[in-house]
């Protein structure tokens, strides 16, 4: 039988997701037994057209190359896997969505501005092809993409996971930082996938996993105002890592201000 | 029968942990850890938090210290003993595939290496284990939590300092502690008047020096659980709940109190008596072997009554009644009585503090309040 | 005994029922004996992804195989489409209280099933066909939201052409060459002749269908505790220890899935329960 093949690609990121396979230890040896790598730059394999059943994806899509690459990549594969918070809700880059300075920005930043070529929006994948499957995270959970990799290979789609960062919190026993010291987690919103790892180590969660089912951000916008939060900083809660999920920007952006500094 | 032993000097605490250490007990006891007093493996009396006290009000817990030679000044944390024997996550079974494909079931075996001792336990979470018993003996038996409930070893505290948030005198399973432990302690500044309560519990008093009980040191305990009680100022309808709640699924309060909950599950995975679990699988990279496992669940979770193209529960005002109405309700149709024992966690560990006797007092009041 | 451990079951025949819609027969390969009684279920567990519950359609118990007809609708039962004689499940059941078989006998029975969901009625009629002299008339009323959503079109034909018993077919939408009802499943009461004293109603589907289903039998004179019903909820352990299936106070693994109309009336339909 012929082995299913799969490919990693990369967009605008910082390569911290795609780490989740390298840093695998033996179970990459195991994943290189179960399937074939097509293409993965990181690994030292590259076909970037290959044809694949099973293709990850890491990054948003933010330059005109990289909206003609997320297409091919559509083609040339079966399924499409988004791979942590770049590419499932496009990421810190995405920040720059959030006013229009972003030429502005260019031109502070870089020396030679003409040398950039960005589109004024950094977008997630979702936003150009149909994705199968999204993997939250920033980066993504290593355990928990070995284990979609799994069902994968089994035929099925992996289980959702539906479940807000508290309920995990408390299957590990940890102690709500917001309740015993009134720290802004974010913990109530956020999907878990983590393990609760911030929260463990007593620090509030800044919901890198985005947004869970069901949430309401209106509470906890209250909540979060109720413990001192300047409106900055609650629309900074929401328009973080996964600004571009629909629930945390519409959240962020009911206190966002463009251009608004501290209060 | 609960039964007075003696009283234990306070010095002599030591020689109780001992006496549970010697005959093969794990021990768990209270330890101040995360800003909050949690059940953890002890074997010193210094472990105890002695000298702290915790400041619980709804969504907010803070621990403080006090000039007091007691260790157990406190109403109950965030564990109640709920995660010893209905685990937050375990593997149920495991399965092995071979290369044709036949498949080989095996239970885990779930017998701990030691039996738990938990000393501290409170009155509301004996009455909650009580109910837990029910659910999962009852009917059918359930091996894990059966495993880890035989040999179960319980010292009580009677509990004098409870929390604001706290209202078991109303549901009637608390101050004190009457049933369902082994040993029950009353803490007085000098030591601890002694209650047996089972066989073994005796057997476990044989082996400490105890001194017989003075009047004043029993009047002394007995007014601080009474004052304890009279302290309590939350509690619930004195009503029939569980048609007071039926009756009125259409009430404004349930959409009222929605638009504050975050649906977070917080509140049903503190309280004592929820047993909501979901299973799933994991298995090995290779597929050549899985496992079964179950980790805690909640009615406010979007994959707890979901069925393919069918959202029993779609909204937050549906789920926050769902947790009401069965804890209070239809709890009686299953167990014969109420599935709340007033520990109040639900109300402190709330990240927004939803109070839930201030909710059903609203919502079978007939009138509607401001909430808080 | 584990209340939780799967018998491992072999697949011995499958049959497609539709493009969606297909059958496995099962036999258990620990070789120890098997009894259901109809509407009862099982989970089946397909390895490494999950259980799933599933009513119990029939069995051969000299071929020593039960049947099963699943509609792959998500991750598991998708999965298990994709199996082929050989394959190896996993089994534990059968679970839950079935059909009153037993206090029907000697009654005319009605069974009226809504959407796709006919499996747990269709053990009712192999039931009453293999032990025909026990029980009365047979009406079997089959309701579907689209005409070609209707599988086993030949089946029905066939139980329509046995004696003492008779088939109505109603559609929401019709498509050529439908010969059934044009509208709601309720309007087929109108074409049978009812003797409410002597009638037992099943009933299975849609829970605002088995409401408007229950209210018109019972208004036409059936009694309330003639009326039985079979319940659906998200069911993880099946024992009554989840808690996912709970309606109210009542667990549907344990004390369903059929229950008797006034067991479940008040909630039935109510949104969020
Ligand atoms: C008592 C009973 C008998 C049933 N009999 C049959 C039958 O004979 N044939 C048949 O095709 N289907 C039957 N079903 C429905 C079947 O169980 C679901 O279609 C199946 O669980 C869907 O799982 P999935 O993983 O494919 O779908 P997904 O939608 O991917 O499932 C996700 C999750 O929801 C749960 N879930 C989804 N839908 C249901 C549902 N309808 N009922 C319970 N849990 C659900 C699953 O268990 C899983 O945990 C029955 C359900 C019950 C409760
Ligand atoms: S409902 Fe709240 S107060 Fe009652 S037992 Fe549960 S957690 Fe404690
Ligand atoms: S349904 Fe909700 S309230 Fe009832 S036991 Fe489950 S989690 Fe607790
Ligand atoms: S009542 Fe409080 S703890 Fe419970 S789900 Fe709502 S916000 Fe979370
Ligand atoms: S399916 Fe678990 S309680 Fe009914």
């Amino acid at each position: 039988m012929n082995k299913p093949s799969i490919a990693v690609h990369k967009f605008s990121s910082c390569d911290g997701c795609q780490l989740a396979f390298l840093n695998a230890g033996e179970e990459l040896l195991t994943l290189a037994g179960l399937v074939d790598i097509r293409h993965f730059l990181e690994a030292g394999v590259a076909d970037e057209q290959a044809r694949v059943d099973i293709a990850f994806v890491e990054g948003s899509i933010s330059t005109d190359e990289e909206v003609e690459r997320i297409r091919r990549v559509r083609e040339n594969s079966t399924l499409v896997v988004t791979l942590g918070a770049c590419a499932t809700a496009g990421g810190l880059q995405a920040l720059r969505n959030l006013d229009d300075s972003h030429t502005a920005w260019k031109n502070a930043v870089y020396a030679q501005p003409a040398f950039i070529r960005t589109l004024d929006r950094a977008e997630p994948v979702s936003a150009h092809i149909k994705v199968d499957f999204q993997l939250w995270g920033c980066p993504v959970n290593g355990r928990q993409v070995l284990a979609a990799v799994r069902q994968l290979l089994f035929g099925v789609l992996p289980a959702v996971v539906h479940d807000k960062v508290c309920m995990e919190c408390k299957r590990q026993q940890a102690v709500c930082v917001m309740v015993t010291s009134g720290k802004p987690c974010m913990g109530p919103v956020t999907r878990t996938g983590c393990g609760a790892l911030c929260p463990r180590f007593g620090r509030d969660c800044y919901a890198c996993f985005g947004p869970a089912d069901d949430v309401n951000t209106d509470a906890l916008s209250q909540r979060l105002e109720g413990l001192g939060l300047p409106p900055a900083d609650v629309a900074r809660r929401f328009l973080f890592i996964t600004s571009q999920a629909p629930a945390f920007h519409a959240a962020g952006l009911r206190h966002y201000r463009p251009g608004f500094v501290d209060d | 029968m609960i039964k007075e032993a003696g009283f234990l000097a306070r010095a002599d605490l030591q020689t109780l942990l001992d006496r549970l250490h010697d005959l093969g007990y794990r021990v768990i006891g209270p330890v101040v850890d995360d800003a909050a007093i949690l059940y953890r493996d002890i074997d010193r009396v210094e472990q105890l938090p002695l000298g702290y006290t915790d400041d619980q009000a709804p969504g907010s817990y803070r621990l403080s210290q006090v000039d007091t030679p007691r260790c157990f000044a406190w109403a109950d944390g965030p564990h109640a003993l709920k995660p010893f024997l209905f685990a937050p996550r375990e593997t149920m079974w495991q399965v092995a595939r071979d290369s044709d494909g036949r498949l080989a079931f095996s239970a885990v075996d779930p017998r701990p290496a030691k039996a738990l001792a938990v000393v501290g336990v409170r009155a509301c979470d004996l009455a909650a284990l009580a109910l837990q018993d029910r659910h999962f003996l009852d009917h059918v038996n359930d091996p894990y939590y059966e495993a880890r409930r035989a040999g179960l070893f319980l010292v009580a505290v009677h509990c004098a300092y409870p929390a604001d948030t706290c209202f078991c005198a109303s549901t009637g399973d608390g101050p004190r502690a009457t049933t369902g432990c082994d040993l029950a302690l009353h803490e007085l500044d000098d030591g601890f008047i002694v209650e047996a309560a089972s066989p073994r519990g005796h057997a476990v008093c044989d082996g400490l020096s105890l001194r017989a009980i003075d009047d004043d040191q029993r009047r002394a305990a007995n007014d601080a659980l009474s004052e304890a009680a009279h302290r309590q100022f939350r509690r619930l309808p004195s009503t029939d709940l569980h048609n007071g709640l039926l009756a009125r699924l259409d009430h404004p309060r349930w959409e009222q109190v929605a638009s504050r909950c975050l649906a977070c599950g917080s509140c049903t995975s503190v309280c004592p008596t929820c047993f909501c679990h979901a299973e799933s699988d994991a298995p090995s990279l290779d597929g050549n072997d899985s496992e079964h496992l179950r980790e805690w669940d909640s009615c406010f979770s979007a994959g707890h009554a979901q069925l393919h193209g069918f959202q029993v529960r779609p909204e937050i005002r549906q789920r926050y009644r769902q947790w009401l109405t069965h804890k209070l309700g239809s709890w009686h149709e299953q167990y014969g009585r109420s599935g709340c024992v007033g520990c109040g966690r639900c109300i402190t560990w709330c990240p927004v503090g939803i109070d839930i006797t201030a909710e059903a007092n609203a919502i079978c009041a007939d009138t509607i309040e401001e909430a808080p | 005994m584990n209340p939780y451990l799967p018998r491992e079951a072999e697949i011995v025949s499958r049959h497609e029922e539709s493009a969606t819609t297909f059958s496995l027969g099962l036999r258990l390969t620990d070789g120890q004996p098997y009894r259901f009684a109809p509407g009862q279920f099982n989970m089946l567990y397909l390895y490494g992804c999950g259980e799933v519950p599933i009513s119990i359609v029939g069995d051969d118990p000299v071929a020593g195989t039960l049947s099963h007809t699943i509609r792959a609708v998500g991750r598991v039962t998708q999965g298990l489409q994709q199996l082929a004689v050989g394959d190896r499940i996993g089994l534990r059941g059968p679970y839950g209280r079935g059909w009153p078989m037993a206090a029907a006998e000697g009654r005319n029975l009605i069974v009226v099933t809504g959407g796709l969901g006919c499996a747990p009625s269709v053990s009712i009629i192999h039931h009453v066909l293999d032990n025909r002299a026990r029980y009365g008339h047979l009406s079997i009323l089959q309701g579907v939201k689209h005409a070609d959503d209707l599988i086993w079109r030949e089946q029905y034909d066939a139980w329509a052409a046995l004696p003492d018993v008779t088939v109505g077919l109603a559609a929401d939408v019709a498509s050529p060459g439908w010969h059934g009802h044009v509208g709601l499943v309720t309007a087929l009461f109108d074409q049978v002749t009812l003797q409410p004293e002597q009638t037992l109603a099943m009933l299975c589907g849609p829970e605002i269908m088995m409401r408007a289903a229950a209210e018109q039998l019972h208004a036409r004179g059936v009694a309330a505790d003639d009326i039985y019903l079979s319940m659906e909820r998200n069911m993880q352990c099946a024992v009554g220890h989840c808690g996912h299936c709970q309606h109210g106070g009542r667990f549907v693994c344990r004390d369903g899935p059929v229950f008797a109309w006034p067991e479940v009336r008040a909630l039935l339909g109510v949104r969020g329960f």
